[in-house]
């Protein structure tokens, strides 16, 4: 009987714990929404923080956040789909690809803000990039490609062996193979993958706080010379991005509506994120059904 | 037979110009390959070749000594004489990181135990998304909702600022909870049938199954979890910052205002010029969370080489 | 290109320590159908990826010994693998087609080899629909996905897109084994059309089949090639007890 009686508490006590991380992820998500859904309109996603005054908004900051992530894209997704091949088609057994591994594993184990610092070291001031949108886009780069890597040999690993044996049975040579016969297939998977790194992308603060730097200049939105300094696509400027805002006002803002703009900006990047997962799921299936044509 | 003739079959079939254009089209692929990996490569070796020249320089020629630096109790940079005492730093850092792997690595086992064991059906389809959302959230808004809610919370209900180490230990927990779960159900998962089935033939309950079989078998995959998510509290920056009060001391209690190192690196580090000796200690700093970082994999590895065998 | 005969000489393939295939000689006569038969292990499936070197993506595989394809001996080093494929069709025991549309599984090799021209492209898709009987069936939808088609279909799409790089030589490794029995007649059928213009070699475990379709057989056994004959006679008559005792099935 006793057993019995141990066995009913422990499962309660796990359902509870279920349970509980199921609240915990509710009251999160319904705290920042009903504190920030307030204070989000149009006015607040478009117009300039103020640094004193109330009423300030994230435009920039939500811009800069977008346009750095499509920056990080464009450089990690050729790369890590290149350093993925390499992994799962060209990699022999042997030392050499056991220690890439190993550097893949470390590489991805680093704490941002290491990656951060190295970018302050590196990009900005060994390259002479400076705080900019490149230098950013570079450090997430470095944060971001080991698990694009992984995601892409996982991927190519899964594709039937006999896909790429009918390929190269067409006398294709094994580049083409990959490429045109065996990405098709890995492709919803590496799509799926991607968007959910995008989501992680997106939140990241740590690794820009010294790449990207805390501060963005007066942008002019009329202005779409890349080359102009208060152009918002001059990846040469320095681009404070919706999650540095976040930290900074929390730790020095002088807004009197600072907590308001916190809360409404954290809403908004957890929306953001939430579509990141969401978008994931859907268009993984969808792409997954077109490539198929499975019902 | 009547197909149309292609080019490739006029000819004989060492028809050099064929040749070249795949062997041309594989030798680009395998550079470019071969380009990607040899710069991760590089990455890494250069992340930690720049931040050792310049986290070893107060060691090798500023003449800050090595123990001082890891136990002395002090941080007065600017001081006369200067003193860079890490120790409350890295305390900070242990104790918010153990302390949140103690919370979050029973609620993880609970959870993959939970989808597992339990409720698979309902754990795949609610709890699963559920955590994946949990990892997807940025630090940010966790330091953002630690500030807000969990330090008024403790303010309210302990002695004390609410700011502290157990302020950030709870809201890393939360953080490495997805860790920890992730890995824990993938553990349990990939138990072979037969074992379980064995037994509950005995007449075991479910709950001396788990405890006796399950646990035991699973221990090393769940350290790697546990392991992993100290890891990423142990470097986790802006979150911990936000709500442990950054005074460079070690606190008398857990509801004292604290720092970590990467909190004093986040908060000093723009504030100080490059190449000064207050600058480079902070890079000495990064040196530790680098080489930290090294160890943790070290552990990993062996863990996993445990779960092989 | 015509098909073409082709000969092994002394052909072993080593898995590690392993000898799977034992010194094999056998001679492939141009427009035959030769069937490889014997138990699962015995190394026919080795021995005829052997010959398109497909063998090579296996890490650890080895192959000593000659296979002469015209005046090439296709093992040796030195030859472009690449390019011999293109001349060796192969179709496999599960249907594969690429995840592309129905069109783009056959037009795809043809373009990579060259044909760039888009009515061109157009009689090769059709050509090799008709050749394998497919065209009827699938000539309204040539958009959609290859992987839309009925596993026999599959099967035959997989034929078709072998064909239109082509090869002289074809070789099967269990067709029909993943398909139901009117898929597998349609595909027996459509061997013994096609070896009017290829020279074909087929991997099977049905010893039926090897009868129907092959014009010889070779059964091989714990990596030996122990008997190579005509079909009908080794059907009848084998000269090796172990040829007859597995033919009538009493072992394998």
């Amino acid at each position: 009987m006793k057993a019995k009686t141990a066995d009913r508490i422990a499962t309660a006590v796990i359902v509870c714990v279920a349970g509980l991380i199921i609240l915990v992820l509710a009251a999160l998500l319904g705290y920042l929404l009903v504190r920030g859904l307030g204070h989000i309109s149009w006015h607040f996603l478009t117009s300039a923080p103020q640094a004193i005054k109330a009423g300030g908004g994230i435009g920039p900051q939500l811009f800069n956040s977008l346009f750095l992530l499509v920056l990080t894209m464009i450089i990690t997704i050729p790369l890590g789909i290149g350093a993925g091949i390499y992994m799962s088609e060209y990699a022999k057994d042997n030392k050499l690809t056991a220690f890439i591994r190993l550097v893949v594993e470390v590489l991805s184990s680093f704490p941002s803000i290491v990656i951060g610092l190295f970018g302050l070291l590196v990009i900005v001031n060994t390259f002479g990039f400076g705080y900019s949108l490149l230098s950013g886009a570079l450090a997430l780069t470095v944060f971001n490609l080991p698990m694009m890597v992984r995601l892409t040999e996982q991927s190519l690993r899964s594709v039937p062996k006999e896909q790429k044996e009918a390929g190269l049975a067409l006398g294709l040579s094994r580049w083409k193979t990959i490429t045109s016969v065996m990405m098709p297939v890995a492709l919803p998977s590496i799509v799926t993958g991607s968007i959910l790194a995008s989501g992680r992308v997106f939140g990241e603060a740590a690794a820009l706080l010294f790449t990207a730097g805390m501060s963005s200049p007066r942008l002019d939105f009329s202005d779409w010379n890349p080359l102009s300094p208060t152009s918002p696509l001059n990846p040469m400027r320095p681009a404070e991005t919706l999650a540095v805002h976040i930290w900074k006002i929390n730790s020095e803002g002088l807004a009197p509506d600072a907590p308001e703009i916190a809360a409404g900006a954290s809403a908004v990047l957890v929306i953001m994120v939430l579509l990141f997962n969401l978008g994931a799921r859907w268009f993984g299936r969808v792409l997954y059904r077109k490539l198929t044509a499975s019902k | 037979m009547n197909l149309p003739a292609t080019k490739s079959q006029n000819g004989s079939p060492n028809k050099p110009k064929k040749w070249r254009k795949h062997i041309l089209e594989e030798a680009r692929g395998k550079v470019f390959v071969y380009f990607c990996v040899f710069l991760l490569v590089v990455t890494i070796f250069s992340i930690v070749y720049f931040i050792a020249s310049r986290g070893l320089a107060p060691f090798i020629s500023q003449g800050v000594s090595l123990k001082d630096m890891l136990f002395g109790l002090k941080w007065k940079p600017e001081g006369e004489p200067p003193l860079f005492g890490a120790l409350p730093f890295l305390f900070g850092s242990f104790t918010t990181s153990v302390l949140a792997a103690l919370i979050a690595a029973p609620l993880g086992f609970c959870a993959s135990v939970f989808m597992t064991e339990i409720m698979p059906k309902f754990g795949r389809t609610v709890l699963q998304p559920a955590i994946e959302l949990l990892a997807g959230i940025p630090s940010v808004v966790y330091g953002f909702v630690g500030l807000s809610v969990v330090v008024p919370f403790l303010r309210d209900t302990f002695p004390g600022q609410g700011i502290g180490i157990l302020a950030g230990a709870i809201v890393l927990s939360i953080m490495i909870l997805p860790t920890v779960t992730t890995i824990g159900t993938d553990a349990l998962r990939s138990l072979p049938n037969g074992l379980k089935e064995g037994s509950y033939a005995l007449g075991a309950t479910r709950w001396q199954t788990i405890y006796r079989m399950i646990l035991p078998t699973t221990l090393p995959s769940l350290l790697t979890g546990i392991v992993l998510g100290i890891a990423r509290a142990f470097g986790e920056a802006l979150a911990v910052q936000m709500v442990i009060g950054n005074a460079p001391h070690i606190p008398h209690s857990l509801f004292e205002s604290a720092t970590t190192l990467t909190s004093i690196i986040t908060l000093e580090m723009g504030n100080t010029t490059s190449g000064s000796l207050h600058n480079n200690a902070l890079w000495s700093l990064a040196l530790i969370l680098l080489l930290m970082t090294f160890l943790f994999v070290f552990i990993v590895r062996m863990l996993e080489r445990r779960v092989k065998r | 290109m015509s098909a073409q005969s082709f000969y092994t000489k002394e052909l072993s393939v080593y898995y590690g320590e392993k000898h799977a295939v034992k010194r094999v000689s056998m001679d492939f006569p141009e427009r035959q159908v030769v069937a490889l038969i014997g138990p699962s292990g015995c190394g026919k499936s080795t021995f005829l990826r052997s010959l398109n070197r497909m063998n090579d993506l296996i890490s650890g595989a080895r192959i000593e010994g000659k296979v002469w394809i015209g005046d090439q001996n296709i093992i040796d080093p030195s030859t472009d693998v690449v390019q011999l494929r293109q001349r060796i069709g192969m179709v496999w025991q599960r249907p594969n087609p690429f995840h592309k549309s129905i069109y783009e599984n056959i037009a795809f090799g043809p373009r990579y080899h060259g044909v760039r021209n888009r009515k061109e492209l157009d009689e090769i898709v059709e050509t090799c629909l008709r050749k394998t009987a497919l065209w009827d069936e699938v000539k309204d939808r040539l958009n959609q996905s290859g992987l839309a088609l009925s596993g026999g279909q599959q099967q035959r799409l997989c034929i078709a897109r072998s064909l239109a790089v082509q090869p002289s030589i074809l070789l099967m490794d269990e067709p029909a084994s993943a398909l139901d029995p009117v898929s597998t007649a349609k595909i027996e059928e459509l061997i013994s059309e096609l070896k009017q213009e290829y020279t074909i070699v087929i991997v099977t475990h049905n010893m039926q089949q090897a009868a129907r379709v092959s014009d010889r057989t070779a059964f091989f056994f714990l990596g030996d090639l122990v008997e190579y004959d005509d079909t009908q006679k080794m059907f009848t008559n084998p000269s090796k007890k172990s040829t007859d005792d597995y033919i009538s099935g009493r072992f394998g």
